[in-house]
């Protein structure tokens, strides 16, 4: 549910860090905003449906994690707020002043979304100071260095924040020249092509420096060593993603910078099983699904619901991208 | 101030704020059917100019419920993380429902009906303008069916370490006290919705602007705010007091002001409560109808605070006795002022009687005073408790969280929220100027400035 968040509202965000820089005139602006407008709130209904989910599943989760990353989180959501707003109220009031303002409250916005989405991933992976009664709280920062009295920002979840935003950066450029056509489609492409590069330097220096920063990662794919079909698949996406995107074939580079993103957080996944947020200090602390998750009766009951409820949420989606977003590069003029 | 006060505050503010918005998009999600339905069988395109605009409105509501939404399911798990933890179990289930079943519904079909009206055609475009009504008329539903569970609990187990989970899901959807609850809130929004529409019809026909629409307006929302602002009283008002009395009889007594058992208990229309001296002050009060409302006896007798531990009285009673009687004063005006004008619109004379359109167009900004004084009801009639007679509020807050950081998101919030308001008012402004109908309907609005 977090990958398809991340593909799914990782593109707007990615067109949202483009926009800035990718298109220059207003009618290029409104192109790159048509290309999201019908679908971005439903993209962000993941991220609800993701919180929910953990909410219901593994509630001492949800409790610790929601309360110990306090601050971050709350930032999150006024970040969020000012997205939203952005988004929605350039299309209300076209005005030499306010429009120019709404574009720079998105494009910031949508990239410090990308930075923190990358940071707390890197916090999740790394580990918490958590107590046996499932508490913790930490800063902002404290040292940027990794140890006994880590923040929410040292320079390992910086640099996952910052690849972040590169694969979001690559990930919405190629979107973007799916939709659109002429000088515009021209310049996002170079972007995606300029952020494909970065993100194959950030991915190679991941690769060294988690084996050796995560000790639970690098016993994991140790004991399973067929685990590592995931990262070596998010490598072959990315290595087509910038293949095709130099051939033009930008849907097709868009589907692989997909399966990059979902090769990643799947590989992430593997490599933290079966923790939620593993305690620093030790190998065997922490929150995991098994300890963290509700009564077998509850998630029996929630798997009725849940299945077909996906199922259907599914089904709209597929309804929303085929008819609402046809007719590729022709804008699609807003009515409200 | 302590940690839990302002947790307290944290959220009463952040969710004050937010269901402003929601009132008036699910309200208004009924009364767009409504439009595009006499649009369908009339063939009128005047029905449907109407919805496009009434669409507009409720697209900039819709995105600050959104927005100031997203941070409500987030502050279970930052503010009341004990709470969380301890009863994730259970409404964790609705309220990853309401995204499940109703967010997904509620976005695409938005994006469909904003976006999609000359490629889906008149049917298919009605249709998603009733599946939006739909999934925002769910979202409440699980919402309330949340609430409903921290003020009647049902269907749960305990387990050893204290901590709830769920047995029974459809004990949890169709607990009594949810189903008077979400009627009776439901009805309120349409109340919101139809006294906006109402209320713009007066100010156009007030103007001499738009005439014609300001007719429609003012029809539509006249006969559903007179059907709704009834069905608030009874039965789902009377409904709803009938289940506080039976599963919460102390919050009953601090709502009416009642100290003492009394035989005969008077209804209270004005007065203050005096806590510290156990009485109220300056009553007007209409003798015995108390005992008829809660037990159909006139002279039934009714139990007053003094019955229950003290440790059990609301933390707040004047606070709860002030937020009930304005709801309830509040709903009475709604009633009259309706019916007066549904009189006039029968007798064919409301359009040319401009004292009846100003009381309507002045009547806007109170239903969203009454539904947040019946949300204070329903809240501070819970406490002391989260979950009712089961978990205390104190024992819910997140104490990993320290007062100084609460107080920093309080503030900011509070500074992200009056600019939303800001601009909220200045563009609905824009779009009331703009009005319904009329060419460059599918342009955005060229500021005054500009």
């Amino acid at each position: 549910m977090i990958a398809i968040y991340a593909v799914l509202d990782g593109f707007d965000m990615g067109v949202g860090i483009v926009y800035l820089f990718a298109a220059r005139t207003d009618a290029e602006r409104r192109r790159l905003l048509a290309s999201i407008g019908p679908v971005w709130d439903g993209n962000e209904v993941w991220l609800l449906a993701g919180g929910g989910t953990l909410f219901f599943a593994f509630p001492a989760a949800y409790a610790s994690g929601f309360s110990g990353f306090y601050l971050p989180l709350m930032m999150v959501l006024w970040l969020l707020i000012l997205r939203g707003t952005a988004v929605e109220f350039r299309n209300h009031l076209v005005s030499p002043v306010w429009t120019p303002f709404w574009d720079v409250v998105f494009a910031g916005s949508s990239t410090l979304l990308a930075l923190f989405f990358g940071a707390a991933l890197g916090n999740v992976v790394r580990g918490v100071p958590i107590d046996s009664a499932g508490r913790f709280f930490l800063p902002l920062w404290t040292n940027f260095a990794l140890g006994p009295n880590p923040g929410i920002l040292d320079w390992f979840t910086i640099m996952l924040g910052v690849s972040s935003v590169a694969a979001m950066t690559m990930h919405g450029a190629l979107w973007a020249t799916t939709k659109s056509g002429g000088e515009l489609q021209a310049r996002v492409r170079k972007i995606a092509n300029g952020a494909w590069t970065g993100v194959v330097l950030l991915s190679v220096v991941l690769a060294l420096v988690v084996p050796m920063t995560l000790p639970h990662f690098a016993s994991r794919y140790a004991a399973h060593p067929w685990g590592l079909v995931f990262p070596v698949f998010a490598m072959g996406s990315l290595v087509g993603a910038g293949t095709l995107s130099r051939a033009s074939q930008d849907g097709r580079a868009f589907l692989c910078s997909c399966g990059y993103i979902v090769g990643m957080l799947v590989a992430a996944a593997f490599g933290h099983y079966p923790y939620l947020l593993p305690a620093i200090g030790s190998q065997d602390g922490g929150l995991t699904i098994l300890n963290a998750s509700t009564s077998s009766v509850a998630l029996t009951t929630a798997l009725f619901w849940f299945v077909p409820g996906m199922m259907l949420a599914t089904a709209y989606f597929v309804f929303a991208y085929r008819n609402l977003l046809s007719g590729a590069g022709e804008p699609a003029e807003r009515r409200a | 101030m302590d940690a839990l006060t302002i947790h307290r505050i944290h959220f009463a503010f952040t969710v004050t704020f937010h269901y402003l918005f929601p009132q008036l998009t699910m309200g208004l999600s009924l009364l767009i059917v409504v439009l595009k339905t006499l649009g369908l069988r009339t063939g009128d395109s005047h029905y449907n100019d109407a919805a496009r605009f009434w669409a507009r409105i409720f697209g900039i509501n819709f995105v600050i419920g959104v927005v100031t939404g997203i941070p409500m399911e987030f502050q279970f798990g930052t503010n009341w993380s004990a709470f969380s933890r301890t009863t994730g179990g259970v409404i964790g289930q609705p309220l990853a429902m309401e995204g499940v079943f109703s967010f997904f519904l509620e976005s695409t079909f938005l994006g469909a009906f904003l976006y999609g009206e000359d490629y889906l055609g008149p049917r298919l475009h009605w249709l998603s303008a009733f599946l939006v009504f739909l999934g925002s008329w769910l979202s409440g539903f699980f919402i309330i069916a949340t609430n409903a569970w921290m003020q009647h609990p049902v269907g749960y187990t305990l387990d050893s370490a204290g901590a709830f989970s769920l047995n029974s899901l459809a004990a949890l959807l169709t607990n009594r006290w949810l189903v008077w609850q979400y009627l009776h809130n439901m009805t309120a929004a349409v109340v919101t919705g139809s006294t906006a529409m109402a209320a713009l019809g007066a100010f156009y026909l007030l103007m001499h602007q738009f005439e014609d629409f300001g007719r429609t307006f003012v029809r539509i929302g006249v006969i559903a705010g007179l059907i709704a602002s009834a069905c608030m009283i009874f039965p789902t008002g009377d409904q709803q007091g009938r289940n506080v009395s039976q599963y919460q009889p102390v919050t009953l007594a601090a709502m009416e002001g009642l100290f003492d058992n009394q035989r005969g208990a008077p209804l209270v229309i004005i007065g203050q409560p005096d806590v510290e001296a156990r009485k109220l002050d300056n009553p007007i009060a209409v003798p015995d109808v108390l005992s008829f409302l809660t037990y159909r006896r006139w002279k039934a007798e009714v139990h007053g605070l003094t019955e229950f531990p003290e440790d059990q009285w609301p933390d707040n009673i004047p606070l709860l006795y002030y937020a009930y009687h304005i709801m309830v004063g509040l709903g009475t005006i709604f009633v009259a002022v309706y019916a007066l004008a549904a009189l006039m619109i029968y007798r064919r004379r409301l359009y040319e009687t401009p004292l009846v359109l100003w009381a309507l167009m002045l009547l806007a900004p109170f239903p969203y005073i009454a539904t947040t004084a019946g949300w204070m009801t329903a809240e501070l009639g819970r406490q002391p408790w989260l979950v009712y007679g089961l978990m205390r509020t104190a024992a819910g807050s997140s104490t990993e969280v320290s007062a100084g950081n609460g107080l920093f998101t309080l503030l900011g919030f509070m500074g992200m929220y009056s600019v939303l308001s800001v601009l909220f008012l200045f563009l609905v402004y824009l779009e009331v100027q703009r009005g319904p109908g009329g060419a460059g309907h599918h342009e955005p609005v060229a500021a005054a400035a500009d």
